[in-house]
């Protein structure tokens, strides 16, 4: 099997899905001419022409609008965004439109729609460009919400994303894009709604999904070391979320870390611990601990920045203290 | 009801034609003053905002349009609803939150929903419905048609981001789109020009190389034929227009709003008032002889019934079933 970047296998699920449906454009600020902010649509004008990957006027609100509009009468739009912290202006598109219309129009407007774009911070970029959203847009019934941690199910879930005929967010992330793995050549799609088990083990259940998978497994590899043995659950989607795949694997290791990018308050994580009080009350051998950023605006200095991420040492800090070792 | 016929001239009207405007303009004034009666006994609740004065901008835009075109707009919705073609029976039994209604009785007053008709909806988010339609015409242009979408708004909006968002790329990307402002002067109780730093608003459109935009009197059906038929010949060629609507609201801003309210005089509205859209047409057809007195009260006997036949069916109709709760809210895909 090929290995490629996160970001080719992107690529390739947006040249392969316009290739199969022409119904199905690409639109976003520096898309086209560009090849994207982050290079995820290179190659795609020449292919497609200036009609099926648009380039926008710095307008978030307006062509995430567009896109709903030309989806209500029958296009598959995929709308780019730069990051997802400009998407904050697109918001009511997404959740007073996108995922409004079905319901409201008593069925009659299904709006087939992508919005995709990196989440969450990269290095050193400070508190505007630094949000994990997760947890605010997973909030709307309305909307499917994936979070790909790997090339291949960043492949497989966009793909599955584009043919689905409701809004899915896809939230990819900027220190992703240059991570590397096994994507097959022939076509596959990844389910949502669908959890993987990225790592079995049998000491204490990792939930988690998006780009905190790659710590989650590095916390494993750790611990392996020490003799724990890690499961590492990668929800994938966090709208609709399996919850039998978390109920699964709590109830074979009995004990939990929920591990996030974003903000504690009514995050991802405090629906995952809900989740698991309820289906697991009496499997617990303690209680689940959170890991999560600092509940602060993200900063820029080098070092208090560190302090606000969740990490591999907070990950690992976190399986000890459910383990009751240290 | 939309024409199957391609636009014809506004000018050659024949009878049957400037009857039908009547109609249809007297229809939606009977059927608003059945849902404030409606919703004075508790039938419809929520917040609903009636049409009432405003009749000549709908019926004379939508009288012009295509079967294929599309149509949408507001909350204050039950105007274009019905100038449309949806009928009474499926706008009353969704204001009554009926299963019968249009949008079986999951968007109620703000929301009313017909793919049958192309009418994509009232929106309730002031400005956000404007891309959408930006969309519209992007798709139409995607797939190489000549339909366009008359895009209704009140005057409030063009104060919003989204607006300008959407007419920038609308002009940029030559959408066939024909953005209807109506202006009724007032956004809830603040006077226009307590709120937009332009008097004539159909000059917005200056920002936007290439938009044609004019503006017309909004209690005249035949000069918004008109003018509507200059938009649409622009449109259909990819080129947007921005067409302001002057009109006047003769009822408060929604149910909970006194009819004069504190923002208004008496004397204004009874200014307005005698210029109402559907007197003024009835006197021009009863001088030309396009209409008699004796065909005139038969038109009214037959809304009267129309319109009380809709309250009786929305009446009659079932609340959604209880499982309907969780229905649409996605379409259930294989992917
Ligand atoms: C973004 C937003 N802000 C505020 C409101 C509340 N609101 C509903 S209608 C309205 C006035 C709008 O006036 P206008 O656009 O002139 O339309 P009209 O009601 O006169 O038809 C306001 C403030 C809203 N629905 N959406
Ligand atoms: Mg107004």
């Amino acid at each position: 099997m090929a290995v490629i970047t996160y970001r080719e296998a992107l690529n390739q699920a947006l040249r392969e899905e316009m290739a199969r449906d022409d119904r199905v454009f690409l639109m976003g600020e520096e898309v086209a001419q560009y090849n994207g902010a982050y290079k995820v649509s290179k190659g795609l004008l020449d292919e497609f022409g200036e009609m099926r990957v648009v380039d926008t006027p710095i307008t978030e609100l307006g062509f995430a609008g567009v896109g709903v509009g030309a989806a209500m009468v029958g296009l598959r739009p995929v709308i780019e965004f730069m990051t997802w912290n400009f998407a904050v202006l697109a918001l009511d598109q997404v959740v007073n439109s996108a995922a409004k219309m079905l319901y409201m129009s008593g069925g009659q407007y299904p709006v087939p729609i992508v919005f995709r774009g990196p989440n969450g911070a990269a290095l050193q970029l400070s508190a505007q460009h630094s949000q994990a959203f997760e947890s605010w847009l997973a909030h709307i019934p309305g909307l499917k919400v994936v979070t790909p941690g790997t090339p291949y199910d960043a492949k497989g879930l966009l793909k599955a994303a584009i043919r689905d005929d409701n809004p899915v967010i896809v939230l990819e992330g900027e220190m992703l894009y240059n991570t590397k793995g096994e994507v097959p050549e022939d076509d596959y799609i990844v389910p949502i709604g669908k959890a993987d088990l990225k790592r079995e083990g049998d000491h204490c259940s990792i939930i988690t999904s998006g780009k905190m998978v790659l710590v989650a497994m590095n916390a494993a590899d750790q611990l392996a070391k020490e003799g724990i043995r890690v499961d590492v659950v990668d929800l994938r989607t966090v709208r609709p979320m399996d919850v039998e795949a978390i109920t699964a694997s709590v109830r074979k290791t009995n004990r939990a870390v929920v591990l996030e990018e974003g903000w504690e308050i009514a995050g991802i994580g405090a629906q995952v611990v809900d989740y698991i009080q309820r289906e697991c009350f009496d499997d617990l051998d303690a209680p689940v601990v959170r890991v999560h950023q600092a509940d602060v605006p993200m900063p820029y200095a080098k070092g208090l920045e560190r302090a606000a991420k969740p990490d591999l040492a907070k990950t690992i800090a976190a399986v000890k203290k459910v383990m009751y070792v240290d | 009801m939309a024409s199957k016929k391609k636009s014809e001239s506004p000018q050659t009207a024949d009878s049957e034609t400037l009857k039908s405007l009547l109609h249809s303009m007297l229809l939606q004034r009977r059927f608003e003053e059945k849902v404030g009666e409606a919703y004075a006994l508790g039938k419809i609740g929520g917040f609903c905002h009636l049409y009432i004065g405003q009749e000549a901008v709908s019926t004379g835009t939508l009288s012009m349009l295509r079967e294929d075109d599309y149509v949408i707009t507001t909350y204050r919705d039950h105007g274009q609803a019905i100038a449309r073609g949806m009928t009474p029976r499926s706008v009353m039994a969704e204001l009554f939150g009926r299963i019968d209604g249009c949008s079986r009785g999951k968007g109620g007053s703000m929301h009313l929903f017909d793919r049958n008709l192309n009418f994509l909806g009232g929106h309730g988010i002031v400005g956000g419905h404007v891309p959408l339609a930006a969309g519209v015409g992007f798709a139409i242009k995607y797939r190489g048609g000549d339909q366009v979408i008359i895009c209704f708004m009140g005057e409030s909006v063009v104060n919003t981001g989204a607006f300008h968002e959407a007419l920038n790329m609308a002009a940029l990307w030559k959408l066939p789109c024909v953005f209807v402002i109506e202006n009724n002067k007032y956004g809830m109780g603040t006077a226009v020009e307590r709120a937009a730093a332009i008097k004539d608003l159909s000059t917005r459109a200056a920002s936007y190389d290439g938009m044609y935009a004019e503006h017309v009197d909004g209690q005249d059906v035949m000069a918004v034929r008109d003018a509507t038929s200059r938009a649409l010949t622009h449109a259909r060629k990819g080129q947007p227009v921005l067409l302001e609507v002057r009109t006047y609201r003769y009822m408060g801003h929604s149910m909970s709003d006194a009819v004069s309210g504190t923002y208004r005089t008496k004397a204004e509205l009874d200014e307005y008032l005698k210029r109402d859209p559907i007197n003024l047409f009835r006197a021009k057809l009863l001088e030309s002889g396009d209409l008699s007195e004796e065909q005139f009260a038969a038109m009214e006997q037959e809304i009267k019934a129309i319109v009380q036949d809709s309250w009786d069916f929305a009446d009659a109709s079932p609340e959604p079933p209880a499982e309907s709760l969780y229905e649409d809210v996605l379409v259930t895909t294989e992917s």
